[in-house]
């Protein structure tokens, strides 16, 4: 069978399942759950075929409607982007499953299947078509169909300090939408096209100047959405108060959006390393500032996020190197970041559920209430900090090899940048780990059985105070936003997604030569660039 | 590619004036800003199809020359559905955010005084933690803000006990 026909599956599968599901109603809680389950799977399925096929015969192309190149929308599955998608597909059933589990465990099935899911369904569409697509339009529809249902994801339950956090996270998203709007305004007026392939071809007849204006709105845009640096105050601020599954998938997937379009754009609409110094600057930055935030953070969520931020900058180095070592190296961390940076932050889920917070000066001796949450926990902050062999630092091993490769001043800062915050990523865990898991715990951490009362209900009149609680606080706690009970024993389903993504993560290490090639073969072929746009252009 | 001006200008004004509007804390306003906003690219992007022709349907007898580019008008089309969408989602936000404080304004990020607040004095924390041990927060609230109860002081000074 040809492997083009599986394209549209990853986009059309998930849109037509969130139909679906408001069609079945809430009566069947069982089969709304076998069908998000079953349709993340099935995507799952097509990615790894597509990723097959895509490395074994090239970019694999598919014109929406059969509508030739200028007109119709392509759909492509180059390397890249099928290793995207399957890495994507995989954290999202992981989330799902665990999502599935909180919602049993709360006894709280009206709103993860009711909002939860559908919304969630559409996310993942949305991140689909924007890593297939071939179409810069397109690309933009993928942006909003993800940033329409994360906004829905980020307020569920419409507690106090979730809509806090939703206006930051929305408005901050409508200009970036803006923005894209007025760049995709301007290429069009330069090129007359939207399709990557063509304007790969015709963005190289501009004059310079205009070209670097372009190229500039579309980082500026993705680097919004990537969070660097100096446009990434509003992640920190928001991710954290969203229930555990939903910071998870959107620390580990919506941020990674943006950096794979920075480097679809760099690599295949603006070739060459014009703007690699600026770069650069932005990705060391990002990284030394970023870990310096997460020092001096005490709550757990918060500092997850500025981990985040800051090692979105290694991406960033990567692509700024634009040699092969470097594309690969970036490739092969976005990977590996999506997985563990997902794991983390459901691993904090659990660490809420069992000790009743997530301020660490309120947390600890976890390791001894409960080893295997120490343990899950352990792994995926060790293979963040870059302790070998993990994939972390393998990753992080091949963007300082072509750090060092490139030779540059700028290159050399960057390596050194890298390793210093590969330092304080470890000093940052250990911390996390001293307080929450390793010290004595406190005498009032929470019992078994302690109900996280919320304010969500409570009358109005105390609404000042509960907007102002500090974070770590329990109103992130469950999906609807209501209380939670604290448990003795982690919920089963829980407990076994992220024990998936753990070792999902440490697959990355044990299938580290295959992976490590298929990401030099990718970066190889972005470099290119002629597959990509061969395979578009010739049918 | 012939421009209209009167596209851009109107554009560049609506631009104008919905920044202004987003720069503003009640998200009612910011809501209009980004109305405005929208409807500003929508004319920018409408700009880029050039000199305004007949309407792009093709029929026998057509001259393709005379016809306005039609890509521009379906980007808008797009663009336009998705604005409704985010229009609506904000409208319920800010009543929502009414609902529950009384006003619709962005907040700032509590966390972020808390951490602030805990480095500015990260001298005088034993200093200041008997002094609510004594006496709660009252006096450190007085001297510093209105608006932080004593919760938030206890998370700054470290845990009074």
């Amino acid at each position: 069978m040809n492997a083009t026909a599986l394209l549209p599956l990853p986009v059309v599968l998930p849109l037509f399942a969130a139909g679906l599901k408001l069609a079945v109603g809430l009566r069947l809680p069982r089969i709304q759950r076998f069908i998000s389950a079953a349709v993340l799977s099935v995507v799952l399925a097509a990615s790894v075929t597509l990723l097959v096929a895509a490395d074994r015969d090239g970019p694999q192309v598919m014109h929406a409607g059969g509508w030739p190149v200028p007109i119709g929308i392509a759909l492509v599955a180059d390397r890249l982007s099928a290793l995207m998608l399957v890495v994507s597909s995989a954290v999202t059933l992981c989330v799902l499953v665990y999502s599935i589990g909180q919602g049993m465990a709360d006894r709280d099935e009206a709103t993860p299947l009711s909002v939860f899911h559908p919304a969630y369904l559409i996310l993942v569409a949305g991140v689909s078509d924007t890593f297939l697509s071939g179409d810069l339009f397109n690309l933009y529809v993928g942006f909003e169909i993800m940033l329409t249902a994360s906004y829905v994801l980020l307020t569920l339950g419409g507690t106090a300090a979730r809509i806090r956090a939703g206006a930051t996270y929305i408005v901050v998203s409508l200009l970036s939408s803006v923005l894209f709007l007025v760049a995709i305004g301007m290429v069009y007026a330069a090129t007359g096209t939207m399709n990557l392939a063509e304007l790969s071809v015709r963005l190289a007849d501009l004059p310079a100047g205009i070209r670097l204006v372009l190229q500039l709105a579309l980082l500026t845009v993705f680097g919004i959405k990537a969070a660097v640096f100096p446009l990434a105050a509003w992640l920190p601020d928001s991710y954290p108060t969203a229930p555990a599954p939903v910071t998870a998938v959107f620390a580990g997937l919506l941020t990674k959006v943006g950096v794979y379009s920075i480097l679809r754009t760099q690599t295949l609409l603006f070739p060459g390393t014009r703007l690699a110094e600026p770069l650069m600057l932005i990705a060391l930055l990002s990284m030394v500032v970023g870990i310096l935030g997460a020092v001096a953070q005490t709550d757990l969520k918060r500092l997850l996020s500025f981990t985040l931020v800051s090692h979105i900058g290694y991406m960033v180095f990567g692509i700024a190197l634009a040699s092969r070592g470097g594309v690969a190296g970036a490739v092969f961390y976005v990977a590996h970041h999506i997985t563990v940076q997902t794991t983390l932050f459901l691993v904090t889920g659990l660490v809420e559920r069992r000790g009743g917070t997530t301020d660490l000066q309120r947390l600890g001796g976890l390791a001894r209430i409960s080893p295997l949450l120490a343990a899950v926990f352990f792994v995926p902050a060790m293979n963040l900090a870059g302790i070998p062999p993990l994939s972390g630092f393998l990753g992080k091993l091949g963007l300082l090899r072509a750090g060092v490769a490139d030779g540059g001043a700028w290159a050399y800062v960057l390596v050194g940048g890298g390793v210093v915050t590969s330092l304080l990523t470890l000093y940052a865990l250990i911390k996390v780990w001293n307080l929450a898991f390793w010290r004595a715990a406190p005498p009032d951490l929470c019992a078994d059985g302690t109900v996280l009362e919320t304010d969500d209900d409570a009358d109005q009149d105390d609404s000042d105070e509960e907007t102002l609680m500090p974070a770590g606080r329990p109103e992130s706690a469950s999906l609807s936003g209501r209380s939670i009970t604290t448990t003795a024993a982690l919920p089963r389903t829980m407990l076994a997604a992220t024990m998936a993504l753990v070792a999902l993560g440490l697959a990355y290490t044990v299938l580290a030569g295959p992976l490590t090639g298929l990401a030099d073969r990718a970066a190889g072929e972005l470099l290119s660039r002629t597959p990509y746009v061969q395979a578009v252009l010739a049918h | 590619m012939n421009a209209t001006v009167a596209l851009i200008a109107a554009g560049g004004v609506l631009f104008a004036c919905g920044t202004v509007l987003l720069l503003a804390r009640p998200l009612t306003r910011i809501l209009l800003g980004a109305v405005l906003l929208g409807n500003g690219v929508n004319l920018l992007v409408l700009a880029t199809s050039g000199r305004s022709g007949k309407a792009p349907l093709l029929s026998p007898g057509t001259d393709p020359a005379a016809v306005s580019d039609p890509f521009p008008q379906a980007m808008a089309l797009t663009a336009i559905v998705i604005t409704l969408a985010l229009t609506a989602f904000l409208l319920a936000m800010a009543y929502r955010s009414w609902q529950l404080t009384g006003s619709d304004d962005v907040q700032d990020d509590v966390e972020d005084i808390r951490v602030a607040l805990r480095a500015e004095h990260e001298g005088t924390r034993a200093e200041l933690r008997t002094v609510i041990r004594a006496d709660r927060a009252r006096q450190a609230r007085a001297e510093d803000s209105e608006d932080l109860d004593d919760e938030l002081w206890d998370n700054v000074l470290g845990a009074d006990r």
